[in-house]
Protein backbone atom coordinates (compact mmCIF):
# COMPACT_ATOMS: atom_id res chain seq x y z
CA UNK A 1 0.00 0.00 0.00
CA UNK A 2 1.82 2.86 -0.92
CA UNK A 3 1.63 6.09 -3.38
CA UNK A 4 4.76 7.65 -4.99
CA UNK A 5 4.64 10.99 -7.21
CA UNK A 6 7.12 12.94 -8.53
CA UNK A 7 5.28 14.99 -11.05
CA UNK A 8 6.53 18.69 -12.45
CA UNK A 9 3.84 20.93 -14.13
CA UNK A 10 3.50 24.37 -15.22
CA UNK A 11 0.65 26.21 -15.03
CA UNK A 12 0.96 29.86 -16.38
CA UNK A 13 3.74 31.81 -14.53
CA UNK A 14 3.83 28.38 -11.58
CA UNK A 15 5.75 25.70 -11.38
CA UNK A 16 5.11 22.74 -9.58
CA UNK A 17 7.76 20.37 -9.07
CA UNK A 18 6.38 17.75 -6.34
CA UNK A 19 7.93 15.16 -5.11
CA UNK A 20 6.27 12.24 -2.31
CA UNK A 21 5.78 8.98 -0.92
CA UNK A 22 3.52 7.67 1.33
CA UNK A 23 2.31 4.58 3.15
CA UNK A 24 -0.58 3.28 4.77
CA UNK A 25 -0.57 6.31 7.48
CA UNK A 26 -1.65 10.30 6.80
CA UNK A 27 0.55 12.57 5.31
CA UNK A 28 -0.40 16.07 5.19
CA UNK A 29 0.56 18.69 2.92
CA UNK A 30 1.08 21.51 4.71
CA UNK A 31 1.56 25.29 2.73
CA UNK A 32 -0.26 28.58 2.74
CA UNK A 33 -2.54 29.08 0.28
CA UNK A 34 -1.66 29.09 -3.50
CA UNK A 35 1.54 26.80 -2.97
CA UNK A 36 0.40 24.07 -5.09
CA UNK A 37 -1.43 22.08 -2.57
CA UNK A 38 -4.48 21.19 -4.21
CA UNK A 39 -2.92 21.20 -7.59
CA UNK A 40 -0.67 18.27 -6.34
CA UNK A 41 -3.91 16.67 -5.20
CA UNK A 42 -5.83 17.02 -8.97
CA UNK A 43 -2.30 15.50 -10.60
CA UNK A 44 -2.95 12.16 -8.83
CA UNK A 45 -6.40 12.11 -9.24
CA UNK A 46 -5.61 12.87 -12.80
CA UNK A 47 -8.52 15.98 -13.40
CA UNK A 48 -5.29 17.50 -14.51
CA UNK A 49 -2.50 16.05 -16.07
CA UNK A 50 0.89 17.02 -15.23
CA UNK A 51 3.62 17.79 -17.63
CA UNK A 52 5.70 15.24 -16.70
CA UNK A 53 6.76 12.79 -14.02
CA UNK A 54 5.36 9.92 -13.03
CA UNK A 55 2.53 8.76 -10.13
CA UNK A 56 2.39 5.15 -9.12
CA UNK A 57 -0.54 3.70 -6.54
CA UNK A 58 0.25 0.29 -5.34
CA UNK A 59 2.37 -1.02 -8.24
CA UNK A 60 -0.06 0.34 -10.50
CA UNK A 61 1.18 3.54 -12.53
CA UNK A 62 -1.45 5.80 -13.05
CA UNK A 63 0.65 8.43 -14.95
CA UNK A 64 3.92 8.09 -16.65
CA UNK A 65 4.90 10.78 -19.07
CA UNK A 66 7.99 8.78 -20.15
CA UNK A 67 5.82 5.82 -21.23
CA UNK A 68 2.51 7.63 -22.41
CA UNK A 69 0.69 6.41 -19.57
CA UNK A 70 -2.58 8.66 -18.13
CA UNK A 71 -5.34 6.33 -16.41
CA UNK A 72 -8.55 8.62 -16.79
CA UNK A 73 -9.76 9.93 -13.44
CA UNK A 74 -12.56 6.85 -13.86
CA UNK A 75 -9.95 4.77 -13.46
CA UNK A 76 -7.60 5.49 -10.79
CA UNK A 77 -10.18 4.92 -7.70
CA UNK A 78 -8.99 7.82 -6.12
CA UNK A 79 -11.57 8.94 -3.41
CA UNK A 80 -11.09 13.05 -3.71
CA UNK A 81 -12.93 14.97 -0.81
CA UNK A 82 -13.12 18.09 -2.20
CA UNK A 83 -13.29 21.33 0.08
CA UNK A 84 -16.77 21.99 -0.18
CA UNK A 85 -17.62 18.82 -0.86
CA UNK A 86 -19.25 18.04 -4.17
CA UNK A 87 -22.37 16.69 -3.33
CA UNK A 88 -24.34 17.03 -6.17
CA UNK A 89 -27.28 18.89 -5.53
CA UNK A 90 -30.07 17.51 -7.87
CA UNK A 91 -29.55 14.34 -5.77
CA UNK A 92 -30.88 12.80 -2.35
CA UNK A 93 -28.60 11.68 -0.15
CA UNK A 94 -28.96 7.95 -1.36
CA UNK A 95 -28.59 8.43 -4.63
CA UNK A 96 -24.92 10.77 -3.65
CA UNK A 97 -23.93 7.82 -2.01
CA UNK A 98 -24.93 5.47 -4.39
CA UNK A 99 -23.15 7.48 -7.49
CA UNK A 100 -20.00 5.68 -5.35
CA UNK A 101 -21.41 2.37 -5.69
CA UNK A 102 -22.34 2.20 -9.32
CA UNK A 103 -19.52 -0.20 -9.79
CA UNK A 104 -21.11 -3.17 -7.38
CA UNK A 105 -23.21 -5.19 -10.11
CA UNK A 106 -25.27 -6.91 -7.85
CA UNK A 107 -28.13 -5.57 -6.08
CA UNK A 108 -28.01 -6.94 -3.05
CA UNK A 109 -24.66 -6.37 -1.84
CA UNK A 110 -25.34 -3.00 -3.26
CA UNK A 111 -28.57 -2.24 -0.53
CA UNK A 112 -26.03 -4.14 2.21
CA UNK A 113 -22.91 -1.66 1.60
CA UNK A 114 -25.10 1.17 1.11
CA UNK A 115 -27.19 0.32 4.52
CA UNK A 116 -23.29 0.03 6.14
CA UNK A 117 -22.11 2.57 5.14
CA UNK A 118 -24.92 4.80 5.86
CA UNK A 119 -24.57 3.53 9.64
CA UNK A 120 -21.30 3.49 10.16
CA UNK A 121 -21.49 7.43 9.06
CA UNK A 122 -24.63 8.09 11.01
CA UNK A 123 -26.27 9.19 7.83
CA UNK A 124 -29.30 6.76 8.74
CA UNK A 125 -32.96 9.03 8.77
CA UNK A 126 -30.98 11.47 6.24
CA UNK A 127 -31.36 9.03 3.18
CA UNK A 128 -34.15 11.25 1.63
CA UNK A 129 -32.39 14.66 1.97
CA UNK A 130 -31.18 16.87 -0.36
CA UNK A 131 -27.50 18.28 0.22
CA UNK A 132 -29.17 21.85 0.78
CA UNK A 133 -30.91 20.52 3.85
CA UNK A 134 -27.76 19.09 5.53
CA UNK A 135 -25.56 20.61 8.16
CA UNK A 136 -21.80 21.27 6.98
CA UNK A 137 -20.58 17.95 8.78
CA UNK A 138 -23.73 16.39 7.47
CA UNK A 139 -22.28 16.85 4.09
CA UNK A 140 -18.82 15.95 4.46
CA UNK A 141 -20.20 13.00 5.84
CA UNK A 142 -22.06 12.34 2.75
CA UNK A 143 -19.23 12.81 1.00
CA UNK A 144 -17.21 10.92 2.66
CA UNK A 145 -20.05 8.13 2.50
CA UNK A 146 -19.63 8.18 -1.15
CA UNK A 147 -16.06 8.48 -1.51
CA UNK A 148 -15.19 5.46 0.94
CA UNK A 149 -18.01 2.88 -0.27
CA UNK A 150 -16.62 2.48 -3.45
CA UNK A 151 -13.47 1.38 -1.38
CA UNK A 152 -10.58 3.74 -2.87
CA UNK A 153 -7.35 2.92 -2.82
CA UNK A 154 -6.00 6.14 -1.45
CA UNK A 155 -7.89 9.36 0.20
CA UNK A 156 -7.83 12.70 -1.03
CA UNK A 157 -8.38 15.04 1.53
CA UNK A 158 -8.47 18.99 0.37
CA UNK A 159 -8.95 21.39 3.20
CA UNK A 160 -11.88 19.32 4.69
CA UNK A 161 -12.32 21.42 7.39
CA UNK A 162 -12.16 25.26 6.18
CA UNK A 163 -15.62 25.56 5.32
CA UNK A 164 -16.57 24.74 8.80
CA UNK A 165 -16.89 27.04 11.89
CA UNK A 166 -14.89 26.38 14.55
CA UNK A 167 -16.33 24.89 17.12
CA UNK A 168 -17.78 21.87 14.33
CA UNK A 169 -13.94 21.62 13.35
CA UNK A 170 -12.90 19.87 16.39
CA UNK A 171 -15.55 17.38 16.87
CA UNK A 172 -15.23 16.35 13.41
CA UNK A 173 -11.64 16.34 13.48
CA UNK A 174 -12.18 13.88 16.26
CA UNK A 175 -14.42 11.67 13.96
CA UNK A 176 -12.04 11.79 10.90
CA UNK A 177 -8.98 10.51 13.14
CA UNK A 178 -10.72 7.63 14.46
CA UNK A 179 -12.10 7.11 10.30
CA UNK A 180 -8.59 7.58 9.22
CA UNK A 181 -7.55 4.91 11.49
CA UNK A 182 -9.91 2.39 9.82
CA UNK A 183 -8.82 3.24 6.59
CA UNK A 184 -5.77 0.98 5.68
CA UNK A 185 -4.28 2.61 2.60
CA UNK A 186 -2.95 6.06 2.00
CA UNK A 187 -4.39 9.26 2.51
CA UNK A 188 -3.11 12.65 1.96
CA UNK A 189 -4.34 15.69 3.83
CA UNK A 190 -4.09 19.15 2.33
CA UNK A 191 -4.18 21.97 4.74
CA UNK A 192 -2.84 25.20 5.77
CA UNK A 193 -3.40 24.78 9.17
CA UNK A 194 -0.76 23.23 11.27
CA UNK A 195 -2.46 22.29 13.99
CA UNK A 196 -5.33 19.97 11.76
CA UNK A 197 -1.80 18.88 10.53
CA UNK A 198 -0.33 17.95 13.21
CA UNK A 199 -3.62 16.61 14.97
CA UNK A 200 -4.48 14.44 11.93
CA UNK A 201 -1.34 13.30 9.87
CA UNK A 202 2.10 11.01 10.90
CA UNK A 203 3.93 12.51 8.49
CA UNK A 204 3.46 16.33 6.89
CA UNK A 205 5.27 17.20 3.87
CA UNK A 206 5.35 20.90 3.55
CA UNK A 207 5.11 22.48 0.23
CA UNK A 208 6.26 26.50 -0.40
CA UNK A 209 6.34 28.05 -3.88
CA UNK A 210 5.51 24.25 -6.02
CA UNK A 211 8.43 22.32 -4.34
CA UNK A 212 8.24 20.16 -1.05
CA UNK A 213 10.68 21.71 1.75
CA UNK A 214 10.78 18.62 3.30
CA UNK A 215 8.63 15.66 4.39
CA UNK A 216 8.77 13.65 7.66
CA UNK A 217 7.48 12.20 10.58
CA UNK A 218 5.09 15.05 12.39
CA UNK A 219 6.58 15.00 15.92
CA UNK A 220 10.18 14.72 14.75
CA UNK A 221 9.27 18.35 12.16
CA UNK A 222 7.61 20.09 14.59
CA UNK A 223 10.80 19.09 17.36
CA UNK A 224 13.38 19.54 15.00
CA UNK A 225 12.58 21.54 11.54
CA UNK A 226 16.19 21.80 10.75
CA UNK A 227 15.86 24.62 8.56
CA UNK A 228 14.34 28.18 8.90
CA UNK A 229 11.79 27.80 6.20
CA UNK A 230 10.87 24.30 8.12
CA UNK A 231 10.60 26.18 11.17
CA UNK A 232 8.81 29.85 10.23
CA UNK A 233 5.98 27.01 8.31
CA UNK A 234 5.59 24.84 11.41
CA UNK A 235 4.82 27.98 13.33
CA UNK A 236 8.28 29.47 15.35
CA UNK A 237 8.20 32.69 15.68
CA UNK A 238 11.74 33.76 16.85
CA UNK A 239 13.83 32.68 13.81
CA UNK A 240 17.29 35.06 14.16
CA UNK A 241 21.11 34.48 12.55
CA UNK A 242 23.35 32.61 14.94
CA UNK A 243 26.96 31.07 14.68
CA UNK A 244 28.00 28.05 16.02
CA UNK A 245 30.92 28.79 18.64
CA UNK A 246 31.08 25.16 20.49
CA UNK A 247 30.12 21.56 19.82
CA UNK A 248 26.83 22.61 22.15
CA UNK A 249 27.22 26.41 21.77
CA UNK A 250 25.89 29.33 19.88
CA UNK A 251 26.08 32.88 19.93
CA UNK A 252 23.43 35.05 18.31
CA UNK A 253 24.90 38.46 17.48
CA UNK A 254 21.32 40.25 16.82
CA UNK A 255 20.17 39.19 20.65
CA UNK A 256 23.56 39.96 21.84
CA UNK A 257 23.23 35.77 24.12
CA UNK A 258 25.09 33.28 23.77
CA UNK A 259 22.70 29.83 24.07
CA UNK A 260 23.55 25.92 25.11
CA UNK A 261 21.28 23.29 22.74
CA UNK A 262 20.78 19.90 23.31
CA UNK A 263 21.76 18.31 20.47
CA UNK A 264 25.28 18.45 18.99
CA UNK A 265 25.83 21.02 16.64
CA UNK A 266 26.91 20.37 13.00
CA UNK A 267 28.76 23.21 10.88
CA UNK A 268 26.61 25.06 8.10
CA UNK A 269 24.21 26.35 10.90
CA UNK A 270 22.96 29.39 10.16
CA UNK A 271 20.66 30.45 12.32
CA UNK A 272 18.55 29.34 15.57
CA UNK A 273 14.99 28.97 16.07
CA UNK A 274 12.87 29.25 19.36
CA UNK A 275 9.09 28.88 19.54
CA UNK A 276 7.02 31.41 21.57
CA UNK A 277 5.96 29.01 24.21
CA UNK A 278 9.14 27.87 24.90
CA UNK A 279 10.29 30.89 26.93
CA UNK A 280 10.41 29.85 30.42
CA UNK A 281 10.84 32.39 33.97
CA UNK A 282 11.72 29.74 36.00
CA UNK A 283 14.03 28.36 33.76
CA UNK A 284 17.80 28.33 34.56
CA UNK A 285 19.73 27.56 31.52
CA UNK A 286 20.25 30.11 28.67
CA UNK A 287 19.17 32.87 31.58
CA UNK A 288 19.26 36.51 30.25
CA UNK A 289 17.88 39.78 31.18
CA UNK A 290 15.11 40.92 28.92
CA UNK A 291 12.78 44.60 28.64
CA UNK A 292 8.85 43.70 28.29
CA UNK A 293 8.13 46.02 24.94
CA UNK A 294 4.19 45.23 24.13
CA UNK A 295 1.46 42.92 25.34
CA UNK A 296 -1.50 41.40 23.97
CA UNK A 297 -4.48 39.39 26.04
CA UNK A 298 -5.26 36.10 24.90
CA UNK A 299 -8.32 34.36 26.63
CA UNK A 300 -5.94 31.85 28.05
CA UNK A 301 -2.22 33.44 27.37
CA UNK A 302 -0.29 36.18 26.95
CA UNK A 303 1.31 37.51 23.98
CA UNK A 304 4.43 39.59 24.75
CA UNK A 305 7.32 41.08 23.29
CA UNK A 306 10.29 41.96 24.44
CA UNK A 307 13.97 42.35 23.91
CA UNK A 308 17.49 41.13 25.51
CA UNK A 309 19.61 43.47 27.35
CA UNK A 310 22.08 43.24 24.89
CA UNK A 311 19.91 43.21 22.11
CA UNK A 312 20.73 45.09 19.27
CA UNK A 313 18.83 48.42 17.97
CA UNK A 314 16.53 47.75 14.75
CA UNK A 315 16.36 44.02 15.62
CA UNK A 316 12.77 42.48 15.66
CA UNK A 317 11.00 42.04 18.78
CA UNK A 318 11.05 38.80 20.38
CA UNK A 319 7.33 36.80 21.06
CA UNK A 320 7.13 34.77 23.97
CA UNK A 321 3.65 33.24 24.72
CA UNK A 322 2.79 33.18 28.79
CA UNK A 323 -0.29 30.99 29.84
CA UNK A 324 -1.86 33.02 32.23
CA UNK A 325 -1.27 30.72 35.76
CA UNK A 326 2.45 31.11 34.71
CA UNK A 327 2.34 34.82 34.75
CA UNK A 328 2.50 35.79 37.72
CA UNK A 329 4.69 39.95 37.72
CA UNK A 330 7.34 40.17 34.90
CA UNK A 331 10.30 38.49 35.32
CA UNK A 332 13.25 40.19 35.03
CA UNK A 333 15.38 37.58 33.16
CA UNK A 334 13.41 34.23 31.10
CA UNK A 335 15.70 31.00 30.61
CA UNK A 336 14.96 28.26 27.60
CA UNK A 337 15.75 24.89 27.94
CA UNK A 338 18.47 23.66 25.71
CA UNK A 339 16.61 21.24 23.82
CA UNK A 340 13.66 24.36 22.93
CA UNK A 341 17.02 25.87 21.12
CA UNK A 342 16.68 24.95 17.65
CA UNK A 343 19.19 24.33 15.38
CA UNK A 344 18.33 25.44 11.96
CA UNK A 345 20.84 25.02 8.55
CA UNK A 346 20.89 26.25 5.15
CA UNK B 1 -62.33 27.02 -40.32
CA UNK B 2 -59.17 25.25 -41.89
CA UNK B 3 -56.94 24.32 -38.39
CA UNK B 4 -54.43 22.96 -40.64
CA UNK B 5 -52.20 25.99 -39.62
CA UNK B 6 -52.13 25.66 -36.23
CA UNK B 7 -51.28 21.79 -36.31
CA UNK B 8 -48.60 22.46 -38.53
CA UNK B 9 -47.47 25.29 -36.66
CA UNK B 10 -47.72 23.51 -33.44
CA UNK B 11 -45.80 20.26 -34.80
CA UNK B 12 -42.68 22.41 -37.09
CA UNK B 13 -42.50 24.40 -33.22
CA UNK B 14 -41.98 21.51 -31.34
CA UNK B 15 -39.85 19.50 -33.62
CA UNK B 16 -37.50 22.22 -34.20
CA UNK B 17 -37.40 22.55 -30.30
CA UNK B 18 -36.39 19.09 -29.92
CA UNK B 19 -33.46 19.61 -32.55
CA UNK B 20 -32.50 22.72 -31.25
CA UNK B 21 -32.63 21.15 -27.77
CA UNK B 22 -30.08 18.79 -28.12
CA UNK B 23 -28.00 20.33 -30.42
CA UNK B 24 -27.81 23.46 -28.98
CA UNK B 25 -26.92 22.17 -25.42
CA UNK B 26 -24.25 20.10 -27.14
CA UNK B 27 -22.64 22.81 -29.16
CA UNK B 28 -23.22 24.74 -25.62
CA UNK B 29 -20.90 22.64 -24.02
CA UNK B 30 -18.69 22.18 -26.54
CA UNK B 31 -18.20 26.10 -26.78
CA UNK B 32 -17.82 26.79 -23.39
CA UNK B 33 -14.77 24.30 -22.56
CA UNK B 34 -12.85 26.03 -25.49
CA UNK B 35 -9.88 28.88 -25.36
CA UNK B 36 -10.20 32.12 -25.98
CA UNK B 37 -9.41 32.51 -29.70
CA UNK B 38 -11.72 29.81 -30.75
CA UNK B 39 -14.25 30.60 -28.34
CA UNK B 40 -14.89 34.03 -29.88
CA UNK B 41 -15.17 32.87 -33.81
CA UNK B 42 -17.35 29.87 -32.98
CA UNK B 43 -19.54 31.93 -30.69
CA UNK B 44 -19.86 34.81 -33.52
CA UNK B 45 -20.62 32.00 -36.40
CA UNK B 46 -23.49 30.11 -34.07
CA UNK B 47 -25.33 33.73 -32.66
CA UNK B 48 -25.30 34.62 -36.43
CA UNK B 49 -28.50 33.30 -37.32
CA UNK B 50 -29.95 35.65 -34.33
CA UNK B 51 -28.96 38.93 -35.62
CA UNK B 52 -29.13 38.39 -39.27
CA UNK B 53 -32.85 39.30 -40.84
CA UNK B 54 -34.98 36.58 -41.34
CA UNK B 55 -35.02 36.99 -44.96
CA UNK B 56 -31.31 36.82 -45.05
CA UNK B 57 -31.56 33.22 -43.28
CA UNK B 58 -34.13 32.21 -45.84
CA UNK B 59 -31.83 33.23 -48.44
CA UNK B 60 -28.95 31.56 -47.60
CA UNK B 61 -30.86 28.16 -46.65
CA UNK B 62 -32.00 28.30 -50.09
CA UNK B 63 -29.09 28.92 -51.31
CA UNK B 64 -27.87 25.89 -49.73
CA UNK B 65 -30.43 23.26 -49.90
CA UNK B 66 -32.09 24.36 -52.99
CA UNK B 67 -33.55 21.82 -55.55
CA UNK B 68 -30.43 22.58 -57.69
CA UNK B 69 -27.72 23.33 -55.15
CA UNK B 70 -25.41 20.16 -54.98
CA UNK B 71 -26.14 19.96 -51.16
CA UNK B 72 -30.21 19.95 -52.55
CA UNK B 73 -29.45 17.12 -54.95
CA UNK B 74 -27.53 15.00 -52.04
CA UNK B 75 -30.34 15.39 -49.71
CA UNK B 76 -32.78 14.71 -52.41
CA UNK B 77 -31.27 10.96 -52.67
CA UNK B 78 -32.59 10.25 -49.20
CA UNK B 79 -36.15 11.67 -50.24
CA UNK B 80 -35.43 15.02 -48.33
CA UNK B 81 -36.80 18.13 -49.99
CA UNK B 82 -36.57 21.33 -47.52
CA UNK B 83 -37.82 23.68 -50.06
CA UNK B 84 -41.71 24.36 -49.98
CA UNK B 85 -42.18 21.39 -47.62
CA UNK B 86 -43.35 21.30 -44.39
CA UNK B 87 -40.13 19.70 -42.81
CA UNK B 88 -38.20 22.43 -44.77
CA UNK B 89 -40.35 25.11 -42.19
CA UNK B 90 -38.47 22.86 -39.41
CA UNK B 91 -35.35 23.67 -40.95
CA UNK B 92 -35.89 27.66 -41.13
CA UNK B 93 -37.32 27.55 -37.43
CA UNK B 94 -34.62 25.40 -35.92
CA UNK B 95 -31.54 27.76 -37.52
CA UNK B 96 -33.48 30.38 -36.35
CA UNK B 97 -34.06 29.32 -32.80
CA UNK B 98 -30.84 27.68 -32.43
CA UNK B 99 -29.04 30.76 -30.94
CA UNK B 100 -31.46 31.27 -28.03
CA UNK B 101 -31.01 27.98 -27.16
CA UNK B 102 -27.46 28.24 -27.65
CA UNK B 103 -26.32 30.84 -25.75
CA UNK B 104 -28.99 30.83 -22.64
CA UNK B 105 -27.24 27.34 -22.10
CA UNK B 106 -23.66 28.22 -22.56
CA UNK B 107 -24.34 31.02 -20.22
CA UNK B 108 -25.69 28.22 -17.54
CA UNK B 109 -22.62 25.63 -18.26
CA UNK B 110 -20.15 28.69 -17.80
CA UNK B 111 -21.53 28.92 -14.55
CA UNK B 112 -21.76 25.07 -13.48
CA UNK B 113 -19.58 24.21 -10.28
CA UNK B 114 -16.36 22.19 -12.14
CA UNK B 115 -15.73 20.52 -8.84
CA UNK B 116 -19.30 18.77 -9.49
CA UNK B 117 -18.04 17.13 -12.73
CA UNK B 118 -14.58 16.20 -11.08
CA UNK B 119 -15.82 14.85 -8.11
CA UNK B 120 -18.44 12.58 -10.83
CA UNK B 121 -15.38 11.60 -12.52
CA UNK B 122 -12.99 10.71 -9.70
CA UNK B 123 -16.58 8.42 -8.35
CA UNK B 124 -15.72 6.42 -11.49
CA UNK B 125 -19.17 8.00 -13.41
CA UNK B 126 -18.90 7.90 -16.93
CA UNK B 127 -18.54 11.38 -18.78
CA UNK B 128 -21.78 10.82 -20.41
CA UNK B 129 -23.64 9.57 -16.95
CA UNK B 130 -21.84 13.41 -15.55
CA UNK B 131 -23.52 15.42 -18.74
CA UNK B 132 -26.83 13.95 -18.36
CA UNK B 133 -27.65 13.18 -14.75
CA UNK B 134 -25.33 16.37 -13.17
CA UNK B 135 -24.31 19.13 -15.58
CA UNK B 136 -27.58 19.41 -17.42
CA UNK B 137 -30.00 19.12 -14.00
CA UNK B 138 -27.57 21.78 -12.34
CA UNK B 139 -27.89 23.91 -15.67
CA UNK B 140 -31.62 23.04 -15.03
CA UNK B 141 -32.75 26.84 -15.29
CA UNK B 142 -30.73 28.17 -17.89
CA UNK B 143 -31.84 25.48 -19.97
CA UNK B 144 -35.61 25.74 -19.24
CA UNK B 145 -35.27 29.43 -19.99
CA UNK B 146 -33.85 27.93 -23.48
CA UNK B 147 -36.27 26.13 -24.41
CA UNK B 148 -38.98 27.72 -24.17
CA UNK B 149 -37.54 31.22 -25.92
CA UNK B 150 -36.23 28.75 -29.00
CA UNK B 151 -40.22 27.39 -28.70
CA UNK B 152 -41.79 31.04 -28.90
CA UNK B 153 -39.40 31.93 -31.04
CA UNK B 154 -39.54 28.78 -33.95
CA UNK B 155 -43.75 29.25 -33.28
CA UNK B 156 -43.49 32.56 -34.28
CA UNK B 157 -40.91 32.39 -37.13
CA UNK B 158 -41.88 34.56 -40.35
CA UNK B 159 -39.53 35.68 -42.18
CA UNK B 160 -36.63 32.57 -43.19
CA UNK B 161 -40.42 30.11 -43.16
CA UNK B 162 -41.62 32.24 -45.89
CA UNK B 163 -38.69 32.17 -48.24
CA UNK B 164 -38.02 28.64 -47.75
CA UNK B 165 -41.01 26.98 -47.92
CA UNK B 166 -44.03 29.80 -48.95
CA UNK B 167 -47.30 29.81 -47.99
CA UNK B 168 -49.33 26.82 -49.38
CA UNK B 169 -52.62 26.23 -47.80
CA UNK B 170 -53.02 23.04 -46.68
CA UNK B 171 -49.05 22.22 -47.25
CA UNK B 172 -46.90 24.46 -45.85
CA UNK B 173 -49.20 27.09 -44.01
CA UNK B 174 -48.06 28.08 -40.12
CA UNK B 175 -50.08 30.48 -38.47
CA UNK B 176 -47.79 33.50 -38.83
CA UNK B 177 -47.70 32.79 -42.78
CA UNK B 178 -51.44 32.30 -42.74
CA UNK B 179 -52.02 35.70 -40.91
CA UNK B 180 -50.06 37.61 -43.47
CA UNK B 181 -51.90 35.69 -46.79
CA UNK B 182 -55.17 36.39 -45.07
CA UNK B 183 -54.61 40.28 -44.27
CA UNK B 184 -52.95 40.40 -48.43
CA UNK B 185 -56.29 39.10 -49.64
CA UNK B 186 -58.37 41.21 -47.24
CA UNK B 187 -59.97 38.66 -44.98
CA UNK B 188 -59.59 40.95 -41.68
CA UNK B 189 -62.09 38.32 -40.31
CA UNK B 190 -60.09 35.17 -40.70
CA UNK B 191 -56.89 37.09 -39.81
CA UNK B 192 -57.90 38.39 -36.74
CA UNK B 193 -58.57 34.95 -35.63
CA UNK B 194 -55.51 33.36 -36.41
CA UNK B 195 -54.01 36.39 -33.81
CA UNK B 196 -56.59 35.78 -31.59
CA UNK B 197 -54.89 31.77 -31.99
CA UNK B 198 -51.48 33.14 -31.46
CA UNK B 199 -52.49 35.30 -28.48
CA UNK B 200 -53.61 32.21 -26.72
CA UNK B 201 -50.89 29.83 -27.64
CA UNK B 202 -48.06 32.19 -26.35
CA UNK B 203 -50.49 33.48 -23.33
CA UNK B 204 -50.58 29.11 -22.55
CA UNK B 205 -46.93 28.98 -22.86
CA UNK B 206 -46.01 31.84 -20.65
CA UNK B 207 -48.15 30.47 -18.17
CA UNK B 208 -46.98 27.14 -18.05
CA UNK B 209 -43.69 28.74 -17.81
CA UNK B 210 -44.55 30.91 -14.60
CA UNK B 211 -46.81 27.88 -12.80
CA UNK B 212 -43.34 25.57 -13.02
CA UNK B 213 -40.92 28.63 -11.66
CA UNK B 214 -43.11 29.12 -9.03
CA UNK B 215 -43.57 24.95 -8.32
CA UNK B 216 -40.01 25.42 -8.27
CA UNK B 217 -39.76 27.93 -5.58
CA UNK B 218 -42.43 26.73 -3.44
CA UNK B 219 -39.85 22.94 -3.47
CA UNK B 220 -36.80 24.66 -2.41
CA UNK B 221 -38.69 26.61 0.72
CA UNK B 222 -40.22 23.39 2.40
Amino acid sequence: MSLFVDIRKRLGGFQLDVRLEADGGVLGLLGASGCGKSLTLQCIAGILSPDEGKITLDGVTLFDSVAGINLPPQKRRVGYLFQHYALFPNMTVRQNVLCGLHREPEREAKVRKLDEILNRLHLSGLESRRPHELSGGEQQRVALARILVGGPNLLLLDEPFSALDSQLREQLQMEMQTLLARFDKPALLVTHDRDEAYRLCGQIALINQGRIVTQQETKTLFADPGSRQAASMTGCKNIVVAQKTGEYEVTVPDWGVRLVTAVPLRDGLCAIGVRANHFDAAETQNRHPIIQTGQMEEPFSYMLQMRYANQSAHTPDIWWRVPKVDMTGLPEAVGIAPEFVLPLYE
Amino acid sequence: MDLFPLWNSLRVAALSTVIVFFLGMCAAFYVSKLGRVKKGIIDVLFTLPLVLPPTVVGYVLLVTVGARRPLGVFLEQFGLRFVMTWYGGVLAAAVVAFPLMYRTARGAFESFDETLAYAGKTLGLSNTYIFWRIRVPACKQGILAGIVLAYARALGEFGATIMLIGYTPGRTATISTTVYHLWRIGDDRGAFMWVMVNLGISAAVLLAVNLLERRKKKAVRV
